[in-house]
């Protein structure tokens, strides 16, 4: 079997992996970080959207051999031990989970927005990056603010 | 997925080599496509070559009214792109609404246009602005380019390097979307370019994209929303679904013709 | 309140390991030497299974096992089993054709159970299955709802003519009729009430496992309610007995109805663990979820509402065919029926209802519970009628149902349910002053202006809660009875465990149950901890549903704090050297009255377990109490919901420009969470009425069998929503509350379609009115207009 090796949350890792396996499929099964879940086959709902070399990417759709020395980030790498980052602490000060299985995906996703449109999210800004990650808790009320609310918190920190 | 031997060649002539080695395997570009139809075991490609370390396809260009965008730039870049932005803004803007950020974020204009799916976006600009689809082997005119559904004029073996867009004077593209998939229902690119109007419409022929022609007469004569009044799409050669039948799909080519027409800059 | 007890919007407990991805859902649990299942599925709708031979994909590599319906029947497992009976009309029980984990002889739906492959690894189970040859004859298929009892439509099950699982009543038919014929308007509506997919975003899942020193099996499951998923599997299927059999369901990730149910899947797994002696793994992939999920709604109904001269209702008049699908699933029966039919009188007085309901096999995946269950059903009915009777006879929608509202309580509606309490107009006044009703008139202009549609629509909606007295269940068919369970454990340092047999998908029990304990002891909230979800640690429990676990499992736990307070009082009293009929507990604190000699809540837990300020023979050492909670009525959440629409009638895209919620859920424990609650009911209702349907074809394939094709609501179909509540407690239980979990649900679809038919000026529009139908639905309002004008 082929090796693969990348750094994930900053650590360098590497598996032998079949060529088939997906990079969710190495985060999870290999690596044993379950934070990244699985939701569709089809690549659209968003629940195992992590960070490659910074950019939010859905797991699910991604080889692990392409991702040869790339650098992963996942849900498992955001916080600073027990200090949440700051959209994670947002999701939870505004209830933007509830069953929690969209989760990782929509913070990986929320956290990738910010970098790339900045800290002030108006709605409709939010809502059209959604456009890939489902819930079918929250009715994304919540969600939407956490992500309003965590822009903002990521600025005042930097 | 079935089992597949992976390749990730260093240049574009090795890839090319393992293509024609390989007739039953597959490039991979950003997997946008190809992934999911190969988890879904719809697709059984033997070999895999993946082109993402030939940085050579990675790029834009822009030089004498001419947008060159290279094969494995990824919709992201195209989107974000001041250049694109400025040069052909409809370009950058159909770019940004493809699929969701995470799909931005991998899937290429290559892999698009390879790819012909009746209901993608780039189809539609490569048809609209008259590009040119350059391979490792020759250059061909979009209108030879896009033959059927799925089905392009690439030869086996035979990689996309990169396509060059003429600059029009004004375009826009108006994008209809399936409400479940978010690809195109109907999505209209309409380009001018002197005296020279094209409108070319995706996501509703049944053999893909086409360039409408009697809009596009209507449009050359007068470059104005009022100059579609009374024209109308035929509903023969539209796809019919759950989502659209043909004769809605005919009426919202014309309603997203006169959008782009009205939005054109 | 304090801080962190109830009524407070305390933040979720549960949250940090969520938001940090250390939940921990069935399929993040790996076991030692574990292989992996993967169905055979059946590609047909309807055929007779002739031959399955497997001998070459037995042969694949790292096949550990391939069994088919054969090797279950041969080892005594028995079928799934529907856990309620239905009567027809004429006294003869419903007609429950059988339903083999694995099939025999014939399959009947696209995605039923042909064989399993078990695997040293998923892929190569998967890729076995691809080699097991099954000769079927394909027969045809039935899959339309109205179609399906016709004669001579294809026979899903041969002990079920006419595909008929029953023709069940309700009401007095005689007074209904007597009350048309003297009506002065008869109000009618044809519908139908679409079929959806759960889609809960975690897929399901199951690990079986066999421990041959005890001889017991563990399940580890995606489940709403483990015990019952015990309960079933070992009394009815007869995998094991309950004592060597435990079920456990870690972070369930969503479920909305669909995760109640035993299913084929769990069921094969853990029955196949003990065969091949290894865990075995399943976790389905969506498509599978699409095609074996038990799904919801799916009826077609005709429904006709009597008005006298004075604009009154005198009488309702219903006729419902409901797809059950091709197997009964668990509580199927009981949705089209008792969850459906004994909602119709809404929030109105109508002195006459009768209703007529048709259940009806069908070539498509079994339908059960989902959010709501039944009461969408009625309730979009109701709604859609009220607003089409007040339309016909030129009322004002709000003021036609403030007339008819029911007023006095407690109520007897002439189906069954007794209304305990509500104020209706309360709710509906709140609504219309948030939605700003006065001034629709403006913005209807502004959108005519445009070239755009604009209308609103109402829903005042009811919905049974609180699922349910047991005998008063146990009388119309129930196979079980909806008590709940709860203890407390109070540890020696005054800490807390509560085990509970609720258990939370997504509602946050271990927040708001904790935030009661909390407030009740005294103690801080973060020394309580919940325990749910596994049938070792809890003895037993029915489960989450029906937007139970409020009024039922805290009522439970409600039930045995008090038995903890009374035992606590005597410690006390006996470290306070006074009776306990002196002692007063508040804050965390005993006190004996009138003084100031008082002892905290954890140091009398301390002396309950050192034991020696009392004599051990006259007060037990300790500190845990039980209780079992069996509510004595339902509760009724009910509320108004007030949906603005704009619709663009150039493409048939539909706008939701304003959503307005005002609902009495009695007292809330949580506002926070009952408000997330509410969202998440209002974007699956939104779904419904605007995007969601499955399509089956005539060939009986689903032909919505991914998110390719079946639109889930997504960010930016919805808007923010306008949230209020009002609040008439529930007299029926300690804590006054009555559940919010199916609210939205209930509410969302009728006040969408009034909304759209408002804009569109006619009625003629179905669910989901994609902007495929909203476009053809427009097009008609042009013409109109072009009519009038
Ligand atoms: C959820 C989701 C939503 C999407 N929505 C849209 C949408 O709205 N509009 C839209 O247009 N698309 C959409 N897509 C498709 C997306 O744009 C893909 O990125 C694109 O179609 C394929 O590009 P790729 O780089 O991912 O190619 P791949 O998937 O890697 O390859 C696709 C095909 O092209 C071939 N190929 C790739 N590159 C080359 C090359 N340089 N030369 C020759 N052959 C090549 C491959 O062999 C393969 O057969 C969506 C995809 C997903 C997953
Ligand atoms: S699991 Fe990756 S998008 Fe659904
Ligand atoms: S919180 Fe359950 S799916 Fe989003």
């Amino acid at each position: 079997m082929p090796k693969v090796s990348m750094t994930v949350n900053g650590k360098p890792v590497s598996g032998d992996v079949d060529s088939r396996t997906l990079l969710v499929q190495f985060l999870r099964e290999t690596l044993r970080l379950t934070g990244t879940h699985v939701g569709c086959d089809t690549s659209q709902c968003g629940c195992c959207v992590v960070h490659v070399d910074g950019d939010a990417v859905k797991s699910c759709t991604a080889l692990a051999l392409s991702l040869e020395g790339a650098d992963v980030r996942t849900i498992e790498g955001l916080a600073n031990g027990d200090k949440l980052h700051p959209m994670q602490e947002a999701f939870r000060e505004n209830h933007g989970l509830q069953c929690g299985f969209c989760t990782p995906g929509m913070i990986m996703t929320a956290v990738e927005l910010v970098s790339r449109k900045g800290h002030t999210l108006d709605e409709k800004t939010i809502r059209e990056e959604l456009e890939g990650n489902l819930c079918r808790c929250t009715g994304y009320h919540n969600i939407v603010k956490a992500i309003a609310a965590g822009a903002t918190a990521m600025g005042a920190k930097a | 997925m079935y089992a597949f031997n992976y390749h990730k060649p260093a240049t574009v002539a090795d890839a090319a080599a393992l293509a024609s080695q390989h007739a039953d395997g597959k490039l991979l570009a950003g997997g946008m496509t190809l992934l999911p139809t190969m988890k879904q075991r719809l697709a059984q490609p033997s070999d895999i070559i993946d082109m993402g370390k030939l940085n050579d396809l990675k790029g834009i260009e822009v030089k004498d009214g001419v947008v060159t965008i290279k094969a494995m730039t990824r919709h992201v870049t195209v989107a974000t792109s001041a250049e694109v932005r400025k040069a052909i803004p409809a370009l950058a803007e159909l770019a940004g609404g493809i699929g969701d950020p995470a799909v931005r974020n991998r899937g290429t204009i290559g892999g698009s246009v390879a790819n012909n799916d009746p209901a993608a976006d780039y189809p539609a600009a490569c048809l609209a602005l008259g590009a040119t689809i350059h391979t490792n082997k020759r250059a061909i005119a979009a209108d030879d380019f896009f033959t059927g559904l799925f089905e392009t004029a690439l030869g086996e073996g035979e990689i996309i390097t990169s396509i060059s867009f003429p600059a029009p004077d004004k375009a826009n593209y108006q994008k209809f979307r399936n409400p479940a998939s978010r690809y195109a229902i109907v999505g209209v690119f309409v380009a001018k370019k002197g005296g020279d109007v094209r409108v070319a419409v995706t996501g509703a022929g049944d053999s893909g994209v086409f360039r409408q022609k009697d809009f596009e007469a209507a449009l050359k004569a007068n470059f104005a929303v009022a100059a579609l009044d009374g024209k109308h799409q035929p509903e023969k050669g539209l796809n019919s679904d759950i989502h659209a039948d043909a004769e809605y799909r005919a009426h919202l080519i014309g309603v997203m013709a006169k959008r782009a027409v009205a939005a054109a800059k | 309140m304090s801080a962190q007890g109830v009524g407070a919007s305390v933040l979720r407990k549960e949250d940090f390991r969520f938001v940090t991805g250390r939940g921990r859902y069935t399929d993040d649990i790996n076991r030692p030497g574990q292989a992996h299942a993967f169905f055979l599925r059946s590609p047909h709708a309807h055929a007779t299974i002739n031959r399955i031979d497997h001998a070459a994909a037995s042969k694949m590599p790292g096949v550990v096992a391939i069994f088919t319906g054969d090797d279950i029947a041969a080892d005594k497992v028995g079928g799934l089993i529907c856990g309620w009976m239905i009567h027809s009309k004429d006294g003869s029980p419903m007609k429950a054709g059988a339903h083999p984990a694995l099939a025999q002889g014939k399959v009947r739906y696209v995605g039923d159970h042909v064989a399993v492959v078990i695997a040293d690894t998923y892929a190569q189970a998967r890729e076995a299955a691809e080699k097991i040859v099954v000769d079927y004859g394909v027969l045809p298929a039935v899959t339309d709802t109205a179609d399906a009892a016709r004669t001579g439509a294809p026979q899903v099950h041969d002990i079920a003519p006419n595909n008929t699982v029953y023709n069940w009543h309700i009401g007095d038919k005689g007074a209904t009729d007597a009350a048309f014929a003297s009506a002065r308007h008869v109000a009618k509506i044809d519908l139908v009430n679409n079929r959806l997919v759960p889609n809960a975003m975690e897929p399901r899942a199951a690990v079986g496992e066999y421990d041959d020193a005890s001889d017991g099996l563990v399940l580890y499951t995606t489940s709403q309610n483990p015990h019952v998923a015990r309960l079933v599997l070992s009394a009815f299927i007869g995998l094991a007995p309950e004592h060597r059999f435990r079920v456990i369901a870690p972070d369930v990730g969503g479920g909305f109805g669909s995760k109640i149910f035993i299913y084929a899947e769990e069921t094969v797994c853990v029955w196949a663990a003990r065969k091949v002696r290894r865990p075995v793994k399943w976790t389905a992939d969506r498509t599978e979820a699409f095609l074996s999920d038990a799904h919801g709604r799916d009826h077609v109904t005709h429904g006709e509402l009597a008005l006298d001269a004075a604009g009154k209702i005198t009488a309702m008049r219903v006729r419902t065919t409901a797809n059950l699908g091709a197997y009964l699933s668990t509580f199927s029966s009981c949705v089209p029926t008792y969850l459906y039919a004994l909602l119709l009188s809404g929030q109105y007085n109508i002195p006459n209802i009768y209703a007529e309901v048709d259940a009806v096999y069908t070539n498509t995946a079994p339908v059960d519970a989902y959010r709501g269950a039944g009461r969408p059903e009625a309730s979009f009915l109701v709604e859609r009628l009220m607003e089409i009777a007040a339309r016909e006879t030129g009322k004002d929608p709000a003021e036609f149902r403030r007339a008819n509202f029911i007023t006095a309580f407690p109520h007897q509606t002439p189906v069954i349910l007794a209304y305990d309490a509500g104020n209706f107009a309360a709710s509906l006044d709140s609504a219309l002053k948030l939605a700003d009703y006065a001034n629709i008139g403006k913005r209807k202009a502004a959108s005519a202006a445009q070239g755009k549609l604009r209308g609103i629509g109402f829903s005042a909606y009811i919905e049974a809660c609180g699922i349910a007295p047991s005998a008063a269940v146990g009388s119309l068919g129930a196979g079980v009875g909806l008590w709940e369970s709860a203890e407390v454990r109070v540890n020696p340092i005054g800490t807390v465990e509560i085990l509970t047999g609720s258990h939370s998908h997504g509602q946050g029990h271990e927040t708001t149950f904790a935030q009661l304990v909390s407030g009740r002891l005294g103690i801080p909230f973060e020394n309580v901890s919940i325990v749910h979800g596994d049938t070792d640690k809890v003895q037993m429990g029915m489960g989450t549903y029906g937007s139970r676990s409020g009024a039922v499992g805290m009522s439970a736990i409600v039930k045995a704090l008090d038995k903890i307070e009374a035992k606590a009082r005597k410690v006390a009293g006996h470290c306070l050297e006074a009776s306990p009929d002196d002692i007063e507990f508040r804050d965390g604190k005993f006190t004996v009255k009138g003084t100031d000699k008082s002892i905290d809540f954890p140091s009398v837990a301390l002396q309950a377990y050192i034991a020696h300020k009392f004599n051990g023979q006259d007060l037990e050492p300790g500190l845990k109490e039980s209780a079992f909670w069996d509510p004595t009525n339902f509760t009724f959440p009910a509320g108004v919901h007030i949906c603005e629409v704009e619709v663009d009638p150039a493409t048939g895209v539909t706008t939701i420009e304003k959503w307005t919620a005002v609902d009495d859920f009695g007292n809330l424990v949580n506002p926070m969470i009952v408000e997330g609650q509410v969202h998440g009911g209002i974007a699956q209702g939104v779904g419904q009425a605007l995007f969601e349907g499955a399509v089956y074809n005539t060939d009986g394939q689903l032909v919505t069998a991914s998110f390719m094709d079946y639109q889930m609501p997504r960010a930016d179909n919805l808007p923010f929503y306008d949230v209020g509540t009002t609040n008439t407690p529930c007299p029926s239980n300690p804590l006054g509350i009555k559940g919010c979990g199916e609210a939205g649900a209930i509410a969302a679809p009728p006040a969408v379609i009034n909304a759209l038919t408002d804009a569109l000026g006619h009625e003629d529009i179905a669910m989901p009115a994609s902007p495929l139908a909203v476009w053809r639905a427009a097009r008609k309002t042009m013409a109109m207009k072009t009519a009038a004008e």
